[in-house]
């Protein structure tokens, strides 16, 4: 809401540069987002009147003009505009002046002819013609009224800052100049002014001319109406059309500037109907009828619904209740009799018909934040005021007001001593009583109560109360202290420790951190080559997404890894090594029911010598540190994402940690990678549920270990797994441990053969081995491969 | 007998000087002290002095061994030291060539101030907690006393599933099941992503993350909130940080707060980053509202409250001078690579 300084003084004798106010008002919790001197950068540009217009000796398009700037001799100036004739007043830069947009206006010749300025129009004093109704936008201003010599922006209303508040949402009663002002009072703890409109009411008998029923009393608490007989419709004042300018509205005619202006004024929305226009003289508030059809002010026809409010005449709606009036009952050239609504609505119901229709209007703007039912008459009579002042027709005598409005007032116990140790304020209670009576509030100290006025719906209780204090007490005055409680817990839990522990191991490992959307498309799981069965397809759809990128909740983060790794590819990095704890959603079965929200550890990688080998040895590096210390490794050819021949699945006991290898071609070249491109994805809750602290110490061992390779030969289709915990299985204690460290093939050993070497650790804690204690664990433990077929190479 | 002593004595001596290479010594040690050197060969004419010679010359001899072996000793120690360092000197390395690279992965950005910021909680006595991301409208607004219908609902466009279920808005909604799960003395935050219908441009992501804090117990009051965002913000940016609450409005508070800290580029003189205001906004505070603290079941005659959330994106970017939110989302290597 635009809040113009010279007009707020109205209410509230408020003096301070804009900087300080507009300081203030933010600290008092009035958002003041900037503020603009509207005569910004004019200097020296005055009224003057137009003496003589004469033909320009050597120029066809210019004239000579001597006119009156007030100075003792008359000036020449020269122009090229054509809309004046003698006697106009119009704006002139004199010389040694500057306009709005810091155009610096000197003396000077034009054609041989001296000019001691220039006339200015709208653009040259920074406004549009949407601020002067009857300006021209490629001639002079020429102005209605004005005093020879007298500086335009004081002339124009220019002189004024006005101020871009930002009014909170609880706070509907600021969207109105009285409100502001009242808040800047608080502020400024100054009195506040506000005058009671006083109407003559020499028209006619209202009731004579309208009957009005409210159907819905619940989405209309109070309908107050007014008639004006005699309407003379003309442009409005310069001091009206002024401070609508100032508030961003554009003046029309008196009896709609009239309505804006008492808005802006009061906060209370109106209307105004053309009488003649309304069937029956009778005005009833009811839901509309499904597949009713209006067309609002602005030229639409808007499809109505039994759940929006309508204003209706006997035939028909002439108004969507609070948001726009309809076409059917505009003001017009032509009105003569006009009827003045002052209403108030249920602040959800205009809500909703708003946003139904897209039409959110400066009026649905204030009523969907609900308003103060007591303001409909004050506002009414404000209107029916400026009727009378600006002689635009003859008011009745009488209101008509239907009111179904709840009147009592709220009271709420005050308990200073509460609020002083609730908010810290150092306020005795005659200063709480000042603070909240500035604003609004009456404080009872003999009972101890605050009652709470109409207009203020936000505060209901005493939490509500001390925040007023403590606005206008002012935060900044409030002291600074840290809390003691008696608190034992506190740091992290087990699982977030792990979770931690895990990332650094991840990212020791080489691999770097990312973190993608949540939301994304339903395409990515077929760019994974994902069965159609596949349970990972019972995905969560949003109702509303951005668009269908982002339209599914993720059930795997795979997609998304691959399309990092493709975006970086593309833009040419030779490699990327990189892992996201990534949340998935897992719909629950339970309609209704939230889904579970597991995180998955997601890898994948490019470049750099990356290969299965590579990948699986910083896997097992980063299982060992984390506590995960007896993982096996097992083929997995089934999943569709993965090369059936280099992907392994991860298990613990029985419990399958997840899985990791080269990606399928088809799912690399799905997302325009190419190469092999390697990825793992394992549960954070099955690696956290399968760290069971393997760490630990044991003594170190006191006899030197002996060494034994042992080069075995078996069928190419044998696991090296298999084998080394059939090593293990047989040579018991004695054997601390067994590692693979080479695969040979050759003709020699004959097709569909391979051999395997692997290099067993003998170690006894008792005592130093000799060949007569290995010899035979190892000729045992050949025996027992032969048995599998699994010989020893010759 | 004495002059041939010294006459051994002095060639040794000679012959050492001349000594430039541990082969050329030895040959000089097996010439005087070997069994068949000179020394050796002259001692065994002892025999043939006079007892009372004997002594004399025998002390002398002895001198004269003991000079030779101490001599050859000295210039071993030499020659070796010598060696070792044309040694050293032949294996010099260009040091400026590089070194083999070990890649040690990179914290994604938001994590790392996160982990900054979870720390700082944490030595303060704090709790991290946790919830769904996809939640109730009841935890998202309605317990935190947003009816439906309510016009702050409009400034946080939600993702809907169906009338009861979103993407949550906020991590506020953590606040509600924290409460409804402990009894005070509570003091958690809650880090996590939130979710807003937002076109994605250079400022603005549909996604992004907000640490929410709160901290329940008997006798809080508004200067503990004040107190603890003072120490807070100093512990995020810095010693000299100045905080400045002002009032704003938020339904689950009462009183409500809008946090700024003095701009950590210029210290609060004003410069482009704080569009020369000194102020930076970095969230929202204020009193736990009773209505919320009564819906999760803490009577809020006993106990009182403080709330704050803050937005993460926006406190790395200011730190970092990131200056396109995408880039966070978008995992550039090179990007993730400059922190």
């Amino acid at each position: 809401m635009n809040v113009s300084y010279r007009w707020l003084k109205e209410y509230t004798p408020v003096d301070a540069p804009d900087k300080t106010v507009a300081h203030e008002l933010n600290m008092t919790g009035t958002e003041i987002k900037g503020f603009r001197r509207m005569d910004e950068g004019i200097r020296n540009v005055v009224v003057c009147k137009i003496l003589s217009i004469e033909q320009h000796p050597d120029a066809d398009k210019l004239v000579v003009c001597m006119v009156d700037a007030g100075e003792e001799e008359p000036l020449q100036i020269v122009t090229g505009a054509k809309n004046m004739k003698v006697g106009d007043l119009v704006p002139l830069a004199k010389h040694k002046s500057t306009l709005a947009d810091g155009t610096k206006i000197e003396r000077g010749k034009l054609r041989g002819v001296v000019s001691n300025g220039m006339f200015c129009g709208v653009e040259e004093l920074g406004l549009t013609v949407n601020d002067y109704p009857d300006a021209v936008s490629d001639g002079l201003l020429i102005l209605k009224e004005g005093v020879v010599g007298r500086n335009i922006c004081e002339q124009l209303g220019l002189d004024d800052t006005v101020f871009e508040a930002d009014i909170m949402t609880n706070r509907p009663d600021c969207l109105s100049m009285i409100g502001v002002a009242r808040e800047a009072a608080g502020t400024f703890r100054l009195p506040l002014t506000v005058k009671e409109p006083a109407v003559k009411g020499e028209g006619e008998d209202a009731e004579k001319y309208l009957k009005v029923t409210i159907e819905d009393k619940d989405l209309c608490p109070r309908y107050s109406a007014r008639i004006v007989t005699d309407v003379k419709i003309a442009p409005s004042p310069m001091w009206m059309v002024e401070r609508l300018r100032a508030c961003g509205i554009r003046a029309i005619n008196n009896i709609v500037d009239i309505t804006n202006y008492v808005m802006m004024e009061y906060g209370q929305p109106m209307h105004a109907f053309d009488y003649t226009c309304l069937d029956g003289g009778h005005i009833t508030v009811r839901r509309a009828k499904d597949g009713e059809i209006m067309k609002t002010l602005d030229d639409q026809d808007r499809a109505l619904d039994s759940d929006m409010l309508v204003i209706a005449d006997d035939v028909k709606p002439v108004a969507v209740a609070g948001v726009m009036g309809g076409a059917n009952s505009e003001i017009t050239e032509s009105t003569a009799t006009v009827v003045f609504e002052s209403a108030n609505f249920f602040g959800a119901s205009v809500r909703r018909t708003a946003k139904k229709l897209g039409m959110r209007t400066e009026s649905s703007a204030r009523f969907e934040k609900n308003l103060d039912a007591r303001m409909t008459v004050a506002a009414l009579n404000r209107a029916c005021e400026l009727v009378e002042e600006l002689g635009a027709g003859k008011v009745s005598p009488n209101v008509i007001d239907v009111d179904f409005s709840n009147k009592e007032l709220r009271k709420i116990p005050l308990e200073a001593d509460w609020i002083r140790r609730y908010v810290n304020v150092n306020a005795t209670d005659e200063m709480i009583k000042e603070l909240l009576e500035r604003v609004g509030f009456a404080v009872d100290l003999s009972d101890g109560t605050v009652t709470v006025p109409s207009f203020r719906a936000d505060v209901e209780n005493k939490y509500d109360i001390s925040e007023e204090v403590a606005r206008f007490y002012g935060y900044d005055n409030i002291p600074s202290l840290f809390f003691s409680a008696d608190i034992k817990s506190g740091g992290l839990t087990e699982e977030q420790k792990f979770e931690k522990n895990l990332r650094i191991a991840l990212r020791s490992v080489g691999f770097s951190e990312i973190e993608t959307y949540s939301f994304v498309s339903p395409k990515g799981l077929d760019k994974i080559l994902l069965d159609e069965n596949d349970e990972r397809r019972n995905y969560l759809k949003i109702k509303n997404p951005l668009g269908e990128d982002t339209s599914v909740m993720r059930t795997t983060a795979l997609p998304s890894m691959l399309e990092v790794l493709a975006t970086n590819y593309n833009n040419r990095i030779p490699a990327a090594h990189l892992y996201e704890v990534a949340t998935v959603y897992r719909k629950n079965a339970e309609e209704g029911k939230l889904p579970e929200e597991p995180k998955i550890v997601t890898v994948g990688a490019y470049g750099d010598g990356i290969d299965f080998y590579e990948l699986k040895g910083r896997l097992s590096e980063v299982l060992d540190v984390m506590g995960i210390g007896n993982a096996s490794y097992l083929p997995c050819k089934t999943n569709p994402s993965y090369h059936p021949g280099r992907t392994a699945q991860i298990k613990v006991g029985d419990t399958v940690l997840g899985v990791f290898g080269q990606l399928h071609p088809a799912t690399v070249k799905n997302f325009e990678l190419s190469g092999e491109v390697y990825a793992a994805e394992l549960s954070l809750k099955d690696l956290i549920a399968c760290a069971c602290g393997t760490k630990g110490y044991k003594p170190l061992p006191k006899f030197p270990a002996v060494t034994r390779d042992l080069a075995l030969v078996c069928d190419e289709g044998v696991l090296s797994g298999d084998i080394e915990a059939k090593i293990r299985a047989v040579a018991g204690e004695i054997l601390e441990d067994v590692k693979a460290f080479d695969v040979y093939r050759s003709a020699a050993l004959g097709e569909g053969k391979k051999s395997i070497a692997y290099s067993l650790i003998l170690r006894d804690a008792q005592k130093t081995l000799t060949d007569g204690d290995i010899d035979p664990v190892v000729n045992n433990l050949l025996t027992a491969l032969e048995a599998d077929g699994i010989t020893l190479r010759k | 007998m004495k002059e041939q002593l010294y006459a051994v004595k002095e060639r040794a001596r000679e012959a050492l000087d001349q000594a430039t290479t541990s082969e050329e010594l030895e040959a000089v040690r097996v010439r005087f002290s070997g069994k068949k050197g000179e020394l050796t060969a002259l001692l065994s004419q002892m025999g043939k002095l006079s007892p009372e010679e004997r002594p004399v010359i025998g002390q002398i001899a002895n001198e004269v061994r003991t000079f030779i072996d101490a001599e050859i000793r000295a210039k071993k120690a030499t020659l070796e030291q010598a060696e070792l360092n044309r040694r050293l000197e032949k294996e010099a390395l260009d040091v400026t060539l590089p070194g083999k690279e070990r890649v040690i992965g990179k914290q994604h950005p938001l994590n790392m101030v996160l982990d900054e910021i979870k720390d700082a909680f944490i030595s303060m006595g704090f709790s991290i907690a946790s919830g769904p991301e996809v939640e109730y409208d009841y935890y998202n607004f309605e317990a935190l006393n947003i009816p439906q219908d309510h016009p702050a609902r409009d400034t946080q466009d939600t993702f809907y599933f169906s009338p009861e279920m979103l993407l949550r808005t906020q991590t506020s909604s953590v606040q509600v099941r924290v409460m409804e799960q402990t009894q005070p003395p509570i003091r958690v935050i809650s880090p996590g992503r939130v979710f807003r219908i937002d076109e994605v441009d250079a400022t603005h992501s549909p996604i992004f993350h907000q640490i929410e804090g709160l901290v329940v117990d008997k006798g809080i009051t508004m200067a503990h909130l004040k107190g603890s965002l003072d120490l807070i913000c100093k512990k995020l940016f810095g010693p000299e940080t100045k905080t400045r609450i002002r009032p704003d409005f938020f339904p689950f508070t009462e009183p409500s707060a809008e946090i700024s800290i003095s701009c950590f580029k210029c210290g609060g003189e004003g410069c482009k980053f704080c569009k020369n205001e000194g102020w930076i906004e970095i969230g929202g505070a204020g009193m736990v509202n009773p209505k919320v603290l009564s819906h999760c079941g803490i009577d809020p005659e006993v106990y009182s409250g403080f709330a704050f959330g803050m937005g993460l994106e926006r406190l790395v970017m200011g730190r970092y001078g990131v200056d396109d939110i995408r880039m966070f989302y978008d995992n550039d290597v090179r990007f993730l690579n400059m922190f």
